[in-house]
């Protein structure tokens, strides 16, 4: 009776174990972006642009300023925000559940020395990736838009990293749950419709309920990126709640710091449990 | 023809999906430069035990060394010397031939130059050359599993895991991925595959597990087990319960096993003995041949309706 027993060993959660290996998955995605960057390119670029026609200069003429500010001025940061959210989402939701569920791709990467936590993390690393990419091609539209009124605004990349690991994460967790692709229609619709409205993006959080707002500012991530993003962009950030800004900017960063690590480990936790049983 | 260097074994190692057991408490031992077969029908554990070989699954209780590397707590290790062809196709649909070459050698930590290399040497042998930049989705069925073996030998694994690996090939790609199999023996590369296709056991494997429900119910030399299960040769005949007792009173010590419509009868007896009889019993729709391996498995793992 020398042999360990493993049996029901229940879901131990365990912080993963990480090495450089996490970066070739990361760059295995990276190639087959590069390779259709054309597709992955061009409707990234048009998105942005369509929000300021319609929101920015359609729906914006009948609004003559917002917090002291063009209403496109106000909804541009948003939009980086928003461009944040759904680079990642769908990356690690949609596009990672077609790796792992259709493609194999995951089965084939963990026959080699790189380990399954390893592709969970090079999957969330390049959703992240994914979403800087998206926020910073919005940042440019913006900005030949002359929307930017902020020295600080490149700081809207890194912002843009950790927002969309933040994002990466908590849908991986989707992705480790899903029975089929078609689930994905729920934290679609349930999580991201509501939060791309609701969010302080196309009008203040100040205009909510007092209790909506607390709701918005304490469970949604997207308030809290595009808290940070409007006053990097605009230099600009109203007191929500009485909360004056640099408390608020605090709090914000504060949420995607530690709402990130938390899910980060979740999420690789539940996606070996999934990919190992 | 191998070393008596244990390379891979297994201790009481057991897999359980939730309630279902699909490896029960195996012990095996599998020798340096040896090519294993794990024999089964559908269901009954083979793929199972290759993926823990190769860390994919983690076994739920036991002990498994490979190299004497444990699989609990040394996989990457294990991963480098391990080549891995699975069942299903899991190539990357993302890229061309030789990009799902490169991008593999990636993982394995080889180097660019050195990875296309290996990778061009890789298609020649498998004749893979001319669809070097087709993308993954205009293979045929065959030459992607052709593809898939050339990408399980890139890292020059000292392991060979084959997990089915002719199912659905046309006979011209079958023996080509027997002889790369038979060379890779010559250059004292350990190989484990599973399969349906007992002649393809017999043809590859210098030894065989059969197992079944989760456990290995017997294992040795293909002639050898042949010879002790199933005989030298086996008559077979058209089902006729009339002619049951001729059959028996001309073989006593024979096996009787009755498949559908169809008698089989086994025997040690020296060569000739059929052959004597039917002299006199001019049956109808009879065939005497040579006992193989899937008489053995077919008695063994219990297909078939049994006469006594």
């Amino acid at each position: 009776m020398t042999s360990p027993n493993l049996r029901k060993s229940p879901a131990r959660f365990t912080i993963p174990k990480l090495t450089y290996r996490v970066w070739k998955v990361w760059q295995r995605n990276f190639d087959v972006f590069t390779k259709t960057i054309v597709t992955n390119f061009l409707p990234s670029l048009l998105e942005p642009i369509l929000y300021l026609l319609a929101f920015g200069f359609g729906l914006g003429g009948f609004i003559p300023s917002i917090q002291g500010q063009p209403y496109i001025k106000f909804i541009a940061p948003a939009l980086v925000a928003i461009a944040v959210m759904n680079g990642s989402f769908f990356e690690c939701t949609f596009a990672s559940f077609v790796r792992m569920y259709y493609q194999k791709t995951f089965d084939a990467i963990v026959a080699t020395p790189v380990s399954v936590e390893e592709v969970v993390a090079g999957e969330l690393l390049w959703g992240a990736t994914r979403a800087t990419i998206n926020a910073t091609m919005v940042l440019v539209v913006i900005a030949a838009f002359g929307l930017i009124s902020s020295p600080l605004f490149l700081l809207v990349v890194p912002l843009a990293f950790f927002g969309g690991l933040m994002f990466g994460a908590i849908a991986m967790c989707f992705t480790a749950a899903a029975p089929n692709i078609d689930f994905f229609n729920f934290p679609t619709f349930l999580f991201l419709t509501p939060m791309f409205f609701l969010s302080g993006t196309f009008f203040p959080l100040t205009s909510l309920p007092k209790v909506a707002q607390g709701i918005a500012l304490a469970v949604l991530p997207l308030t809290q990126v595009v808290n940070i993003s409007r006053s990097v962009i605009s230099g600009h950030l109203e007191p929500i709640l009485g909360l004056n800004p640099t408390i608020l900017l605090l709090i914000s960063f504060a949420w995607i710091v530690i709402v990130t690590i938390f899910f980060f480990i979740l999420s690789i936790n539940l996606m070996k449990k999934r990919l190992t049983s | 023809m191998w070393s008596q260097e244990v390379l891979i074994e297994a201790k009481g190692l057991t897999k359980k999906f939730d309630e279902f057991t699909a490896v029960d408490h195996i012990d095996f031992k599998v020798y340096k430069g040896e090519c294993v077969g794990f024999l089964g029908p559908n269901g009954a554990g083979k793929t199972t035990t290759v993926r823990m070989i190769y860390c994919f699954l983690p076994p739920t209780s036991g002990e498994l060394k490979v190299a004497g590397f444990s699989v609990n707590s040394q996989c990457r290790e294990i991963k480098n010397l391990v080549g891995v062809a699975p069942q299903e196709d899991n190539l990357d649909p993302d890229f061309t031939v030789i990009k799902n070459l490169t991008v593999y050698c990636r993982y394995f930590d080889i180097p660019k130059d050195e990875a296309l290399k290996r990778a061009n040497e890789q298609l020649k042998f498998f004749q893979l050359e001319e669809k070097r930049d087709v993308p993954i989705a205009a293979l045929s069925g065959g030459l992607k599993r052709r593809l898939i073996f050339a990408r399980a030998l890139i890292n020059q694994p000292q392991i060979l895991l084959l997990d089915e690996p002719t199912t659905g090939l046309d006979p011209q790609a079958r023996h080509l991925a027997w002889d790369e199999v038979r060379n890779l023996k010559k250059k004292q590369v350990t190989i484990i595959l599973t399969t349906h296709y007992m002649d393809e056991a017999a043809v590859l494997c210098d030894r065989v597990l059969i197992v079944d429900k989760g456990k290995i119910i017997e294992e040795g030399k293909p002639a050898e087990l042949v010879k002790k299960h199933a005989g030298d040769e086996v008559l077979e005949l058209d089902y006729d319960e009339k002619l049951l007792p001729t059959l028996k009173e001309a073989f006593p010590d024979a096996e009787f096993e009755r498949l559908g419509d169809r008698l089989q009868i086994f025997t040690d007896k020296p060569h000739g003995v059929f052959e004597g009889f039917l002299k006199h019993h001019p049956f109808q729709n009879v065939a005497i041949r040579n006992a193989n391996l899937e008489d053995v498995f077919l008695k063994l793992t219990g297909r078939g309706l049994r006469e006594e």
